[in-house]
């Protein structure tokens, strides 16, 4: 092990011998490319080629949602607009508000950072790279559901927030608020992915000696990014998931009349949807700390001073989504606290702003395209963030909150903290994704069209709302001094969506029309240029050692190409990758990942038509079409790749690594520990409604559940028991599968358990708890124990998966993965098993 | 910038929060204009030292311009902006005996209850209050979650179904005031506009005209 602690204190590498690169490069390809033509397209597993069509794909949605943005101004453009009805504008801003946050923002950023990650932190692709490719397809499905029900007519026109009743059963009876909920969560399940997948590969999979406290930073962004999307969208999946249960089955979560709280909708929205603004600001932040030392040609001003700041606003912003609710009566004691924390997440934003102007003075910035770009918005975001302290400050909120002030807010922050650094940054990652070079004056052009245009229309909607122009309303006949307001607004808009169409246009022209650029035109340090552009299908030749990382791009790219770093080449006729540990980035394994393959898209297909059910109202049928959906998920654990046992790898000289850890953490592992971070927060969201529907709401009393106490407890005790032994016998699978035995036994006796306190946690649910659409009380406590049921449930799915592991033979303890998977998750469910019965009892002997 | 004066001649209006008509309103346009004043200077210096960037390479103290500027001088701007926050905020609470009136929304209009001469009166859409007292609207919900909002009072507060929120306004002179439901509550939410009629607190409670009585 001498040679990995080398590396990890950062020792030259242990080099390999230089090699003809144009023989590496064609070994490499032949393993790593896509298949050939469209199929080629559809089975891809590749980064960058998922990365491109995340952001390609985002763009086209944000052309809908810019014609949106221009139906609703024509309209607002006269008090008395005639040119949409008012179903359909409602239609329409909703849609605006849900497109441009789910289908434009959030698969933008992920397509940045998938495209680029791997490339920075110096490997070849992310960790799992089928799940990228099945984020994207849930994307591309559901994106399309919710524009096909804009075509037909049927969109959602509630209001991209939802707010119950009016998204209930009774106010909207139309499908209209299904293709919502069921669209954005399916859509939503590519932001889980993309987040497990950015965390693990960030935190695994590291060149060789790239301390954490070393990386670029944005990959550091990226890293609280994924952290930040995998707390802050369980709530809102949570959310979905109890609404549209409210509305198939009628359970009453959020129905005053039973028990229920529109406020509890309110608390599970915003309680995403405010960290929802730094998941998309934190990216766009990374784009500037990295493009800005470049064009300044120095170093980033306290890049400790960025990382605590990153940090801080990933806490922070968990603690301030009440301001979104300022005016819903709540405590003044309450108000305070969040006006407060509201506005102290000013400061990690501060530490940042003032961060990138001292690298400027620092250094000698370069007036390039992209750092124009930049200065539109520090222009732009500085007001808008300015205003949002104003908002912070809870009376001034009580006048502007649901104004036109907010809506110019809203849109100085987002596109001055979004989508101006998003324009820097595909600026300055056009020559590398194309390999071609900027055609001159289109994106001058567009620049100021965007800017001027942006301004002309935001700027003096502060005033519009300051006037008292509430948000969502297609007329004004009676106001006739907002008419100016409105139609400068409005004929600036038209001049902002030229420059995003030029803007658009520009790319299009650059990849099809620009000269050749050269490799790293802006001479940057980090390694994702140090590749040919467009880079090859594998990135990296040979992954960069210590020394070569701080040899900078430039000076690391020729040995790199020559196969001088780690793992070079594809010998074996496989994709191979270096896992590293989380902090040092010790060598610890290779892994193997999968080679093209389709079952993404038809696993992504499945859940399409399970969606598609749902919102025909076929419930029965649509929980058959789960069968298909676990039957896939089957299939794709059975074809995971996996080294050989004994295999060991020469990964550089003197360094042979096993492509299984004996005992250190698989990425498999990693994964799924990340997804149980954000199932505990999902749990967590659902106890925090049992507490608040509970304890808060001022809702109808809970009628009396008079159930025999101790048929209960028994019950209870019982499926506890159960579930608590099965652990027991995994774990004594595990060690017997671990010292080499045959773990059949044990493994018998787990599965078994757990399938009997499936079936006793079923019937216990039927016989004892009363009708959930009774009140909100017995709602919550059905959905809890659903939720659990349908963790053990899972747990004997992966039994199932254990014993016929064990039938089919397979030696062990090669496949002692699965085993270990099991024992996690079967742990957790455990675990939730026993918070969610006290939870409920507690909630039983409170009422 | 000389502008600005012109233009603001042009923001009087009946939903103008820029022409307060009560104590209430008036304090929050005060806390506006400080604070577009303290963020127009702040936003001028960014600027500055934006543009003063492009001057040649300087040697960069870290410490000064994280610390320094990026929290401490932040969290001063901050401090005060808290502190003239709470101020305001707790003037503008409902502390003390007032006058209730109560405001119950639907889609999409409002109906308001009020002291008439005879014991309490309903009024569809049109709320009557005495003008120079503070008064307490009493907000309620019949179906979807709506807002009650006259902006020359102050501000806005939800009405909720299943709760029942308290607002404080006050208005100085008597007069016709115009509100609005400012949450997005459906198809007319437009529409559901109302009228708050101010009365000299002479004349109050105000003569029935065709009410009905409750």
């Amino acid at each position: 092990m001498t040679a990995r602690d080398a590396v990890a204190a950062g020792a030259p590498a242990p080099e390999n011998p230089p090699r003809r690169a144009l023989a590496l490069h064609r070994e490499l390809d032949r393993v790593w490319r896509n298949d050939p033509g469209l199929w080629g397209q559809v089975t891809s597993l590749s980064h960058s080629t998922l990365g491109l069509r995340f952001m390609g794909t985002a763009f086209v949605f944000f052309g809908i949602g810019g014609l949106l943005a221009m139906l609703i101004r024509s309209q607002l453009a006269t008090p008395d607009g005639a040119f949409l009805d008012t179903a359909l504008y409602n239609q329409i801003f909703t849609m605006h508000g849900s497109i441009m946050m789910f289908l434009f923002a959030i698969p933008l950023l992920e397509g940045l950072a998938m495209y680029l990650l791997p490339k920075m932190l110096g490997t070849r692709d992310l960790a799992f790279p089928r799940l990228s490719a099945f984020g994207y397809w849930c994307y591309l499905l559901g994106g399309t559901i919710l524009i096909i029900a804009l075509l037909a007519g049927v969109a959602p026109g509630e209001g991209w927030f939802m707010y119950t009743p009016l998204s209930g059963r009774t106010y909207s009876p139309g499908v209209n608020a299904d293709v919502w909920l069921l669209g954005v969560t399916f859509v939503e399940i590519s932001a889980l992915s993309a987040a497990i997948e950015l965390m693990v590969s960030i935190l695994r999979l590291r060149a060789p000696g790239m301390k954490l406290t070393q990386m670029p930073l944005f990959a550091w962004y990226m890293l609280g990014t994924a952290a930040m999307m995998l707390a802050g969208f369980p709530p809102l999946i949570l959310g979905s998931v109890l609404l549209e249960m409210e509305r198939a089955f009628g359970w009453p979560f959020f129905d005053p009349a039973r028990g229920g709280d529109p406020l509890l909708w309110q608390h599970l929205f915003w309680l995403f949807g405010h960290p929802e603004v730094y998941i998309i600001f934190l990216p766009a932040a990374g784009v500037l700390s990295t493009v800005i030392p470049v064009l300044c040609r120095t170093r980033i001003v306290g890049y400790g001073a960025v990382v605590a700041a990153i940090l801080g606003m990933v806490f922070l912003s968990f603690g301030l989504w009440v301001h979104h609710m300022f005016t819903v009566g709540i405590p003044h004691l309450a108000l305070a606290f969040f006006s407060a924390a509201s506005m102290l997440v000013a400061v990690p934003t501060a530490v940042q702003i003032f961060a990138w102007i001292g690298t400027m003075w620092r250094g000698r910035p370069e007036l390039k395209m992209p750092m124009w770009y930049v200065l539109g918005f520090f222009l732009t975001f500085v007001m808008g963030g300015l205003t949002g302290v104003m908002l912070a400050v809870v009376p001034f909120n009580w006048q502007a909150h649901d104004t036109a002030f907010v809506t110019a807010h809203l849109h100085y922050v987002l596109i001055g903290g979004f989508v101006f650094p998003m324009m820097a940054g595909v600026t300055w990652w056009m020559p590398m994704m194309s390999g071609r070079r900027r055609i001159r004056g289109l994106g001058e052009a567009a620049f100021w069209l965007v800017l001027i245009g942006f301004h002309g229309t935001f700027f003096i909607m502060h005033l519009t709302g300051l006037m008292g122009m509430p948000r969502r309303v297609p007329t004004y006949p009676d106001n006739p001094e907002w008419v100016w307001l409105n139609l400068t607004s409005s004929f600036f808009s038209f001049v902002m969506t030229i420059g995003f169409a030029l803007f658009l246009m520009d790319i299009v022209l650059q990849a099809l029309l620009g000269k050749r650029s050269p490799r790293n035109p802006w001479r940057a340090p980090t390694l994702d240029w140090a590749l040919a552009v467009p880079p090859p299908t594998y990135n990296f030749a040979s992954l960069p050692g210590a020394a070569l990382q701080a040899a900078g791009a430039i000076e690391a790219m020729l040995p790199l190409a020559r196969g001088e770093g780690f793992l070079p080449g594809a010998p074996r006729g496989r994709r191979e990758i270096l896992v590293t540990s989380v902090g040092t980035a010790r060598p610890e394994h290779v892994a193997v990942l999968p080679f093209n393959s389709a079952l993404p898209f038809v696993l992504a297909l499945a859940i399409c038509g399970f969606v598609l059910l749902m919102l025909a109202g076929f419930y029965e049928i649509a929980v058959l079409a789960l069968i298909p959906v676990v039957g896939l998920i089957w299939m794709w654990v059975r074809r995971a790749p996996a080294g050989n046992d004994r295999e060991e790898i020469d990964v550089a000289a003197g360094l042979r690594l096993p492509t299984r850890p004996r005992s250190g953490t698989t990425l498999t592992l990693s994964g799924l520990q990340c997804l149980l971070f954000a199932d505990g927060t999902f749990f967590a969201s659902l106890l925090f409604g049992l507490a608040y529907l509970s304890l808060v709401s001022p809702g109808a009393p809970m009628p009396a559940w008079p159930p025999d106490a101790r048929i209960l407890a028994a019950g209870a005790a019982a499926v506890l028991a159960l579930l608590a032994t099965g652990a027991v016998c995994t774990q004594r699978a595990l060690s017997r599968s671990e010292a080499g035995g045959r773990p059949s036994a044990s493994l018998i006796a787990a599965a078994t358990l757990v399938f009997v306190a499936l079936l006793a946690l079923v019937s216990q649910a039927i016989w004892q708890l009363p009708d959930p659409t009774r009140h909100a009380g017995d709602a919550v406590r059905a959905a809890i124990i659903a939720y659990v049921g349908l963790h053990v449930a899972v747990s004997a799915v992966f039994g199932a998966y254990a014993l016929d592991q064990a039938r089919r033979g397979e030696p062990p303890p090669c496949r002692s993965g699965a085993l270990r998977s099991w024992r996690l998750w079967h742990g957790y469910t455990l675990a939730v098993a026993a918070l969610g019965m006290a939870g409920i009892w507690a909630q039983a002997a409170a009422a | 910038m000389l502008a600005v004066p012109l233009i603001l001649a042009g923001c009087q209006g009946p939903l103008s929060t820029l022409s307060p008509a009560g104590p209430i309103a008036q304090d929050i346009a005060w806390l506006l204009w400080a604070m577009l004043a303290g963020a127009a200077a702040l936003t001028l210096l960014v600027l500055v030292l934006v543009a003063a960037g492009f001057g040649p390479p300087r040697d960069v103290p870290e410490t000064r311009w994280t610390f320094g500027l990026g929290v401490a001088f932040s969290l001063v701007v901050l401090t005060a902006t808290l502190a003239a926050a709470l101020w305001v905020g707790e003037r503008i609470l409902p502390h003390g005996p007032a006058l209730e009136v109560r405001a119950h929304a639907r889609q999409w209009s409002w109906t308001f209850t009020y002291p008439g001469p005879d014991g309490p009166v309903q009024a569809e859409g049109i709320l009557h209050i005495p003008a120079g007292q503070p008064v307490d609207v009493l907000i309620t919900a019949e179906d979807v979650i709506h807002s009650f909002w006259v902006p020359q009072f102050g501000g806005k507060m939800d009405a909720i179904p299943g709760r029942q929120n308290r607002l404080r306004i006050e208005v100085a002179q008597p007069g016709t005031y115009e509100g609005l439901c400012a949450e997005f509550c459906g198809l007319e939410h437009a529409t559901m506009r109302f009228q708050v009629i101010a009365h000299d607190p002479a004349d109050w409670p105000p003569p029935r005209v065709g009410e009905a009585r409750l």
